[in-house]
């Protein structure tokens, strides 16, 4: 009976979790701020409820972070990596260009001039959506078959190759996750004082190339952590 | 997300905040004024007008060119770019354009009842209501001969009903009910409007609570000074300060006690900004404590604009946009009687 206790228990959890983590992101701010509160504290007895019953009934060894690494295939961590890698730029470079986006139209109104010149900025968020492909089609590539189905048939160095992949993925995917945001904020402020006042534009400019570099130092970094991955057999 | 309102302002408000921000390039620069104050008549006037944002505002229609027609005109403008404004806007935007409204359908309130003291048409007075404080009832204001009337069978359907908390009160209305209930609603209002804009946090309460405070301390003073004379005691005059500004809570206590000029002038003389406004100028110029006042006002909605993501670049758009007009009708008036020595007392906005 405690047993069944604990399954569902661990199911609380994670569920608890992915309803903090909804009514962050989705719901609109007022209306989240009355559900974080009791998320928070719902997850939070649910661990100490399910670390206090493991701790007492001597279940310990369950919470099993070796078997848990050991056991989940390194193409879990290689596809997870390929997916953040994309997914994550593109949230980057989606969410810079809608602010960029609605500034350039509103400026625009009474100022049509710089329309064409403000796509300068969308160009850059849109670079960094593009370096998020790039890095998931080179972490793709390497994934490869191999034939190992217990730890010690697949060996270190498929283990190794999965955790690079995550890595990479990850690394590349919150750089340009920021550098989209980034870029996109200085963009806005960019239309709206060239609307006000031409020759501001291109001091601004010079910002948002800073501001685009951080994208590509997360593309070489990614590079350098795939460059020694070899799966197989 | 309100720890960061630049990731999130741009999704609801950002072509608005775009579009604002251009209409705010058109305001009427100091060579502008200066090209205007030049001016011999009208029709020069005018003439220079073409050339500025307003174009064929004048020239459209065919009614004599005078200053009430050119009031009207411009008038009109601020109220098309409003509605403009608040028929795009979203939450919580568009809460706070109906907040700038609320102090003209105060005014509207008061004026229909002042009125209907008087006995005057309903009709005849509807023209004379201020357009961006229009509300379904107002034909039906005139009617009421109570305050707890007025608020029970008119207004409580109006957005005006949460302010009536302390207004209500059963006497007759008369003149000097009808300007009690206007400063009491006032400063319900304003309170309102103090907490939202503080609730809302980051940039907009940076450059709105400010403005507030402001807006509250110069009612309080212009209260005060303005009962000197009237049978209006300092626990009344208490009870019609907003509590928003800087002055609460010991300068309101202070100017509750004052009697004479030199008494509120030695309440202002503890806040550095009121000291500098109440303070003699060297020159003598004629300038006017309202005159002062709007100075100081258009000062503090001009830095509105030097930041993003915040809702109070519409506050402060309205607010300078009226500050132009009543500039322009100044000027009109001086060329139209010819009083070239006071035309330069307009005040300047960018």
């Amino acid at each position: 009976m405690y047993l069944l206790i604990l399954q569902f228990s661990d199911k609380f959890f994670y569920s608890s979790t992915a309803c903090t983590v909804l009514s962050r992101t989705l719901m609109h701010p007022t209306h989240a701020d009355n559900y974080e509160n009791v998320s928070i504290i719902f997850i939070l007895h649910w661990w100490c409820f399910s670390g206090i019953c493991y701790t007492i009934f001597d279940l310990g060894f369950r919470f099993d972070v070796a078997w848990f690494l050991t056991e989940t295939s390194p193409f879990m961590w290689a596809n997870l990596g390929i997916g953040l890698a994309i997914s994550l730029s593109v949230v980057g470079a989606a969410w810079g260009i809608y602010i960029t986006g609605s500034s350039i139209i509103g400026g625009g109104v009474k100022a049509p001039r710089i329309k064409t010149k403000n796509l300068v900025s969308i160009i850059f968020c849109e670079a960094v959506a593009i370096y998020g492909i790039i890095m998931a089609i080179v972490i793709s590539n390497m994934a490869e078959n191999f034939s190992g189905t217990t730890p010690e048939t697949i060996g270190a160095r498929n283990y190794q190759a999965g955790y690079s992949m995550f890595g990479a993925g990850l690394t590349v995917g919150f750089s340009n996750l920021f550098c989209g945001i980034c870029v996109g904020i200085v963009g806005s402020g960019a239309a709206l004082a060239d609307a006000q006042n031409g020759s501001l534009f291109v001091k601004i400019l010079i910002v948002e190339i800073f501001g685009s570099a951080i994208g590509l130092f997360g593309v070489i970094v990614a590079i350098l952590q795939t460059s020694k991955v070899k799966m197989g057999d | 997300m309100s720890l960061c309102p630049e990731l999130s302002f741009n999704v609801d408000h950002g072509y608005l905040e775009g579009l604002v921000r251009g209409l705010k390039a058109g305001i009427l620069t100091r060579s502008d004024y200066h090209n205007l104050a030049q001016c011999d008549t009208l029709e020069d006037m005018k003439l220079h007008l073409q050339s500025t944002d307003y174009g064929s505002l004048l020239t459209a229609g065919n009614e004599d060119l005078t200053v009430s027609l050119l009031d009207n005109r411009l008038k009109g403008t601020i109220l098309t770019e409003f509605r403009c404004l608040r028929a795009h806007s979203l939450p919580p935007l568009s809460t706070f354009l109906d907040y700038i409204t609320y102090s003209y359908m105060i005014d509207n309130v008061v004026l229909l009842i002042t009125g209907a003291l008087k006995h005057r048409d309903v009709e005849e007075l509807l023209p004379r209501c201020h357009p961006l404080g229009t509300f379904d009832q107002m034909a039906a204001v005139g009617i009421a001969r109570t305050h707890a009337e007025l608020y029970s069978a008119i207004l409580v359907d109006t957005p005006l009903a949460p302010f009536f908390q302390d207004a209500v009160s059963e006497a007759n209305l008369d003149e000097m009910g009808a300007e009690i209930m206007r400063n009491k609603l006032y400063k319900a209002y304003l309170e309102a409007f103090y907490a939202f804009c503080w609730e809302r946090g980051g940039a907009t309460r940076d450059i709105m609570c400010p403005i507030l405070e402001f807006e509250a301390d110069r009612r309080s003073f212009i209260i005060t000074v303005n009962s000197f004379g009237t049978d209006l005691s300092g626990g009344d005059r208490r009870a019609l300060y907003p509590s928003c500004g800087r002055l609460y809570p010991e300068g309101l206590q202070l100017l509750a006690r004052a009697e004479d000029h030199e008494q509120v002038k030695a309440v202002a003389e503890y806040y550095p900004d009121y000291k500098l406004i109440f303070s003699d100028t060297e020159d003598g110029s004629s300038r006017t404590l309202e005159d002062r006042f709007f100075e100081q006002e258009v000062h503090l909605n001009t830095l509105a604009f030097l930041d993003q993501f915040h809702l109070g670049v519409f506050y402060s758009y309205i607010k300078l946009k009226e500050q132009e007009a009543r500039n322009i009708v100044w000027i009109a008036e001086c060329v139209t009687q010819r009083q070239k020595s006071k035309i330069d007392n307009y005040i300047p906005i960018f």
